[in-house]
């Protein structure tokens, strides 16, 4: 596999040579920043489109297809829209609030995303406690609904927000405890460790088996609940609550969220790449030394974003299959259903793994 | 709620989950409905019960079926459809009504058929044509009967004009609804 860090070493010395430490360290922050805030921009672009076309094909149609081929720049002319869009002020908001809550979102999912491991050597945020700087760091989204929620001074965002948290919060709770069961038999909390891992001992979902298998589908269900995503859609329902707490923004302060909601799917989907399905791991079949040789030839990268577009095609099939879930019903789901089933599921890996039953 | 009911329940939510993901997915590689409209103009087809405007099919005699009775026209709720009638004298010497004009105004028919369900002749139908847009409203009002064209005579009507029925496809151009009358498919009379 090839080794990403020979490129940022090179960089690293190339600006040492002429730069003081403190400069160099500098210049690369910046560098670093930039390239996650274009992937970002771009793979929310890529999102939205994908979104569009595969919603369209779920419910037969054919989906945007005039501007451009394909459609392709579809995206791009609403983005130019979106950016020339009027932030209208309202009256009788919380102006602080109000203002700061998009941009909480936007930096909790930024965090969020630079914790992806795309390649060997090439994580952004990378140290031992990873997972649960991923967790910390993605709580902080669910303050700026809240805070969205309540400065709009709407009662429709204030329900929206509350139903958000509630929803957020239950759903933590799954998601904390699949990251456990699979903590149990990485033994690290490190995005990088836990790729390498896989890269040498096969992905988790096969090391791990049965547990492993229903931790991915409590990840998948509890994931797509996290990024406010259909069916667990409740804090938007559009139908009953005109936006729920994005209702009073406008402009690129809406485009925040938005941008947001699709990079927290692509987020959920890398993260669950990452832990289940060996993030850039190449896929290996034990024996099969001819097929395992040519699969380390396709960089890690692309194994990455192709796992997480996968886990993402997944999402969006559910999303577009279900339909909305009333309150009651989505708080039911996970405190009866899927944390009991977690913490079983936490119980058994345990098990699994002392007894000495994982691969 | 018992332990047995909690665990069927999820089993057959479950089941029903996947039975769902099964139907989109299925969807997903269907054949996609979306018409792509002014660029399949030539070869777009719409489905025959599609209520376009309404047509009074003349055969290639230029005969039509309504008589002139004007139970349409009282059976319409919007006023859409106004008959003209005259009185003429038969050579044996009775006295017979016969249609003049049978206007009907586009602009303020609502496509309910109830005119059509009227209709003890069959006189009039909805073809499916759909390109009505004009300029002008005083356009909407088409006279539906053409000119010159008279009632079919009762023996002739059904049975003879059969064989006829394949040939108006040739002549479409020039006149429009000139199909026979016992060709009941409305297919594509020209804009009016
Ligand atoms: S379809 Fe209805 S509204 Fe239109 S002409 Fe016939 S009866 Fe009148
Ligand atoms: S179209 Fe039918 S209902 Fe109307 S006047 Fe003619 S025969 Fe009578």
């Amino acid at each position: 596999m090839f080794d990403f860090t020979k490129v940022t070493n090179w960089i690293d010395a190339l600006l040492l040579s002429f730069l003081p430490g403190w400069a160099a360290t500098l210049v690369e922050c910046v560098l670093v920043a930039l390239v996650i805030i274009t992937l970002y921009a771009v793979f929310a672009i890529i999102l939205i489109y994908m979104e569009r076309k595969i919603c369209a094909f779920f419910q037969c149609r054919l989906g945007p297809n005039r501007v451009g081929k394909w459609g392709s720049i579809q995206v791009l002319a609403d983005v130019l829209k979106m950016l020339t869009k009027e932030i209208i002020d309202m009256k009788n908001v919380d102006r602080l609030l109000h203002k700061m809550a998009p941009f909480l979102v936007i930096v909790a999912s930024m965090l969020t995303f630079a914790c992806l491991p795309w390649n060997k050597g090439a994580g952004v945020i990378d140290f031992n406690i990873g997972i649960f700087f991923f967790l910390a760091a993605g709580s902080i989204g669910v303050v700026g609904i809240l805070l969205a929620g309540w400065s709009s001074n709407n009662k429709y965002a204030l329900i929206g927000a509350m139903r958000s948290g509630a929803q957020i919060i239950s759903y933590e709770v799954s998601i904390g405890l699949v990251m456990l069961t699979m903590i149990v038999l990485t033994g690290t909390m490190s995005f990088s460790e836990i790729c390498q891992q896989q890269a040498d001992l096969g992905w988790n979902i096969f090391r791990g088996h049965i547990p492993a298998a229903l931790a991915f589908i409590v990840y998948l269900i509890a994931g797509n609940a996290e990024c406010n995503r259909g069916p667990f859609d409740m804090p938007e329902a559009e139908s009953e609550l005109t936006a729920g707490y994005h209702v009073e923004y406008s402009g690129m302060h809406f485009g925040f969220y938005y941008l947001a909601e699709y990079l927290n799917l692509f987020i959920c989907a890398g993260i669950a790449s990452t832990i289940f399905l060996g993030g850039w791991a190449p896929l290996h079949i034990w024996g099969l030394d001819g097929f395992n040789h040519v699969m380390d030839y396709i960089p890690g990268a692309v194994w990455m974003v192709g796992k997480t577009f996968f886990v993402v095609f997944l999402l969006m099939w559910i999303r577009w299959t279900f339909p909305r879930l009333r309150i009651d019903q989505l708080l039911a789901l996970e405190w009866k259903y899927l944390m009991p089933l977690s913490l079983v599921l936490l119980v058994v890996m345990a098990l699994c793994v002392s007894l000495g039953l994982t691969f | 709620m018992s332990n047995n009911n909690y665990f069927s329940g999820i089993f057959f939510g479950v089941k029903s989950l996947l039975t769902g993901l099964g139907v989109t997915m299925k969807e997903f590689f269907t054949r996609k409905i979306t018409e792509q409209y002014p660029e399949n103009r030539k070869e777009l087809k719409m489905f025959d019960r599609f209520r376009g405007r309404l047509v009074m099919p003349h055969n290639d005699k230029n005969e039509h079926k309504c008589i002139g009775c004007g139970l349409c026209q009282m059976a319409c709720p919007n006023g859409s459809i106004k008959v003209t009638t005259e009185s003429v004298e038969l050579p044996d010497g009775k006295k017979k009504r016969q249609l003049v004009k049978y206007e009907y105004d586009l602009g303020c028919c609502m496509f309910c058929e109830l005119c059509i369900t009227a209709c003890p002749q069959g006189a009039i139908e909805f073809c499916t044509d759909f390109e009505n847009a004009v300029f002008d409203r005083t356009k909407l009002v088409q006279q539906l009967n053409l000119p010159g064209s008279h009632v079919a005579e009762k023996p002739v009507a059904p049975k003879p004009a059969a064989p006829a029925a394949e040939k108006p496809a040739t002549e479409k151009p020039a006149a429009p609804a000139a199909e026979a009358p016992a060709n009941t498919n409305p297919e594509k009379p020209a804009a009016v």
